[in-house]
């Protein structure tokens, strides 16, 4: 079948990223609420509290505030490098959400191999870190990039392979399908039968989206504040957009995989796909306020020396048990 | 980009010029500060990395130089007390108190009981305030953010305290030759008997939340290790020497005030690294609440100045005294050489933090750059004591 | 051997992890401890120290009980204070007339005393360290400490003080002809 810009599959892919542009820029306004009120309530002060009843409105006023703000290029930065890489961090996000389902139905684009759409496009983010550090002509930045590139690269390997080890189980990189081989009680989610690839999955999750206490590549303390040290405005804006909806993402297909997606007891439907995906989210704003950074060396030797060997043989014990029974 | 101060040699300033790269072009020379986050102010280091790792580092200091020396050649023995809160403003009484101990011994001065009792009481809650904000501040160097607000729901609470009689909060000009500015009230006593149970309720819980936690001993254990005989050669006091397995302790080895009536430990670590230093200090937190514990039932009624204490005209004798006085980051020294006027002649101030700052260059060689961070945290610098 | 040991207190140790987790979460339940400025106070403003203020006379709550010896000034460290004397009042007609003739009677006229009183009483809080020595120091008690905390203006003038019209407005006296 020929695709035309009158087929219906294609208006509902426009749909359906414009939804989604909705979707992300909402979530990220309401995470970085939360994630300031978590703050201020874990460290026994309100939080935001000035801007509307309760500081509600926010991240509206820093959203306001930082499209306003002048956009800056250091001198001697390579322009062209220097302003893609925010959009080259963001521009992916799009995708990742497309075959992300929220419920049987509420599905942007059903792709058979959806999960791995997911970790391609996730790749590309390193890609935007790098260009910012090389582009912004700053020594700092430039450590940071380094950081995020030897980062990024050594935990994807285990997240992959924790992935597959549900793969295999499943059978399928279909998000959808794997959502319903799961049941709707916990004792059948995919994260009791595979607790191993749950941890794994969720530690490299961490790191590969650059949080606390993996945040070497915006190390404040270290580094300044590392790739995005020279980012003003909605530069940095973009940056800060897309790390959230990597957040969301990577919670959102812990969902998916492990945790039984838009199943759960008595209601089914997209509202405990929201919920598992947002406690989900919690928990790593939770570590973020609760652990100090790892270092540099530190951060590689647990991926090579813990969590790859460890997946490798969580994979290779899920592929026996396959193959036996 | 093409003016003339941009090319070679006016490029940088002095410090940047000096330090020239090795022979190898594949290093990076980096300023950290003089505006960084973990430099605590404005200390500025450079370094030259290779990839992530430290060949040298070279710390320049005089960003915050206010003359404080020779001021006091020009104020009087009484005016100079302010200038004595703002050297360090973590443990400002501890100067105060090495001031007004000099300014005693020049002049022959006789303290009233009561007022060394309030010296101590005072200058060791602000020993506890100044390690509770460097346990957070060294935390938040390491990247945790959350353990610094607990540290200042503490840290307030003694501020609320020492702002009774001494009416501030963070620079305090209380002591004065010959007794103390205030009394201590009742209140402010019964005060300091409800904070210590509050404070040793507090200590399993940084325990808990950092001191246990692996991420934190990774950070800590085996990093900047110190040996005794480097920390002796650059001149180390305070928790940094202890942390090296030496117990030195001016309340000791050269007694001042009332403390040799009092009990307490001297901690020493011989662990020797960032992790001895932050074990040492938290020690030191335990060591202060039994001392004031003591002190709060010792203290005596009576006056708490002297009835000749030196007035605004005071002449000192001509003589040349020196004090020093355990702070909370090591030996403070003060030097005082009078002609007989009512101005010293000079004043020499010794800053614990110059000399455990020195070590840092030769301690940060060959490590990455976060465990230099650790290191210069775990020294426990206050810039403005060390340019003065 | 020792390697596989530490591995393995690694793995116990990892139980650090949660601990801490548990401390952070414990405190989030916990009830805040900050003061919402604007709507709350703190409640020990009164020993904080404030801008200088003047110590009226018992007898009359618009003079100072200064008798300008100008002690503060000589004490202050920053310098931050200027007390004028006050000068003594005019001679009334008669009394110029009463000089004169003893002037030229070859005696010496007879000088009225000037008031100890300041004419007045600046002091630049911009410069002030509120390390109390003139308070201490003042010979009659004339200083203290204002409870007004939250001084703050736009322009360094501002923090040029008049004390002697603080004082005047306090005890909502009108100020003295000749000034406004």
């Amino acid at each position: 079948m020929e695709a035309t810009l009158l087929d219906p599959r294609m208006f509902r892919i426009v749909a359906a990223a414009m939804a989604l542009a909705a979707f992300v820029g909402l979530n990220a306004l309401v995470l970085v609420y939360l994630e300031r009120k978590i703050a201020g309530h874990v460290q026994r002060r309100p939080g935001p509290f000035e801007v509307g009843p309760h500081g509600l409105l926010q991240p509206l006023a820093d959203a306001l505030k930082l499209i306003g703000k002048q956009l800056f290029r250091p001198a001697g930065a390579d322009a062209l490098l220097f302003w893609m890489a925010p959009v080259v961090s963001f521009i992916p996000v799009l995708p990742l959400f497309l075959p992300i389902p929220f419920d049987p139905d509420l599905v942007a684009m059903h792709v058979e191999p959806g999960l791995l759409l997911i970790l391609a496009f996730t790749g590309i983010n390193v890609l935007a870190l790098c260009m910012a550090g090389w582009g912004s002509n700053n020594k700092w930045s430039l450590l940071g990039a380094s950081r995020a590139v030897a980062q990024s690269v050594a935990y994807e390997i285990p997240l992959l392979m924790a992935l597959l080890a549900v793969t295999f189980m499943h059978g399928s990189l279909n998000l959808s399908e794997i959502v319903e081989a799961q049941g709707a009680w916990p004792w059948q989610w995919n994260a009791f039968i595979q607790p191993v690839a749950f941890i794994v999955y969720f530690t490299c999750a961490v790191a590969e989206t650059n949080r606390a206490p993996f945040d070497l590549p915006e190390a404040e303390s270290e580094l300044t504040a590392g790739f995005h040290t020279e980012y003003s405005g909605m530069g940095f804006g973009l940056f800060f957009l897309a790390e959230y909806a990597n957040m969301i993402v990577v919670c959102a297909v812990a969902t998916a995989l492990f945790l039984g997606g838009w199943q759960g007891p008595f209601f089914s439907g997209w509202w405990w796909f929201l919920a598992k995906t947002y406690a989900l989210l919690m928990v790593i704003i939770w570590f973020r306020w609760t652990y100090p950074r790892v270092r540099f060396d530190q951060l590689l030797n647990i991926n090579w020396k813990w969590l790859l060997p460890l997946s490798m043989v969580n994979l290779m014990v899920t592929a026996l048990v396959m193959k036996l029974f | 980009m093409d003016s003339v101060f941009h090319q070679e040699p006016f490029r940088g300033d002095y410090y940047t010029r000096r330090f020239e790269p090795g022979p190898d072009d594949s290093t990076l020379i980096l300023n950290m500060g003089p505006q960084h986050p973990s430099t605590h102010g404005v200390l500025r280091v450079v370094v030259e990395l290779e990839g992530e790792y430290i060949l040298r580092a070279e710390p320049v200091l005089g960003y915050l130089h206010r003359m404080h020396e020779k001021m006091g050649e020009t104020r009087s023995y009484l005016q100079y007390m302010p200038n004595m809160g703002r050297v360090d403003y973590l443990h400002p009484l501890a100067w105060n108190h090495a001031y007004v101990c000099a300014v005693e011994k020049l002049g022959n001065i006789e303290v009233p009981r009561r007022a060394e009792f309030i010296r101590v009481i005072t200058s060791e809650l602000n020993r506890i305030s100044s390690h509770l904000l460097w346990w957070g501040a060294y935390l938040l160097d390491l990247g945790a953010f959350t353990p610094i607000m607990y540290a200042f729901e503490e840290r307030e609470r003694i501020q609320d305290l020492l702002q009774e009689p001494t009416g501030s909060r963070l620079t305090y000009s209380f002591f004065r030759p010959g007794g103390v500015a205030a009394d201590l009230s009742p209140e402010f006593l019964q005060g300091v008997r409800e904070f210590i149970p509050y404070m040793r309720s507090r200590l399993p819980m940084y325990k808990d939340l950092v001191t246990d936690n692996i991420i934190l001993r990774y950070r800590c254990e085996e990093v900047g290790e110190l040996p005794l005989d480097m920390a002796r050669r650059y001149g180390a006091s305070g928790p940094v020497l202890r942390a090296s397995g030496m117990a030195y302790d001016v309340r000791r080895a050269e007694p001042y005030s009332v403390y040799p009536e009092l009990e307490f430990a001297t901690p020493v670590s011989q662990r020797t690294d960032a992790m001895g230093r932050y074990k040492v200090r938290l020690a030191e937190i335990e060591e202060s609440l039994k001392i004031l514990e003591q002190a709060v039932e010792m203290i005596p009624e009576g006056e708490i100045l002297v009835k000749g204490a030196p007035k605004p005209r005071w002449k000192a004798p001509a003589g040349e005294v020196y004090q020093a006085v355990e702070g909370a980051r090591g030996k403070i020294g003060v030097h005082i050489l009078s002609a007989g006027s009512a101005q010293p002649y000079r004043i020499k101030l010794r800053a614990p933090g110059f000399s455990n700052l020195s070590l840092f260059a030769e301690l940060a060689k060959g490590t990455l750059l976060s465990d230099a961070v650790s290191i210069l945290g775990s020294l426990d610098l206050v810039i403005p004591e060390i340019d003065r | 051997m020792q390697a596989i040991r530490r591995k393995l207190k690694d793995i116990t140790n990892l139980w650090s992890m949660v601990k801490g987790l548990k401390v952070t979460g414990g405190q989030f339940l916990k009830p805040q401890v900050t003061v919402h400025y604007p709507r709350q106070e703190v409640a020990n403003l009164a020993s904080f120290r404030g801008p200088l203020q003047l110590v009226a006379k018992p007898k009359d709550p618009a003079k100072p009980k200064c008798i300008a010896c100008l002690m503060c000034v000589s004490v202050c460290p920053s310098g931050c204070l200027t007390v004028l004397k006050a000068k003594p009042p005019k001679p009334t007609p008669e009394e110029e007339a009463a000089a004169r003739a003893a002037l030229e009677a070859g005696e010496k006229p007879a000088k009225k005393p000037a008031p100890k009183e300041p004419s007045r009483f600046i002091y630049d809080y911009s410069l002030c360290s509120l390390c109390g020595l003139c308070a201490e120091n003042c010979p009659v008690g004339s200083l203290s400490y204002s409870e007004n905390i939250y001084l703050t203006a736009t322009d360094a003038k501002a923090f040029k003080l008049d004390l002697l019209a603080d004082l005047r407005a306090r005890a909502g006296a009108a100020p003295p002809a000749g000034e406004e």
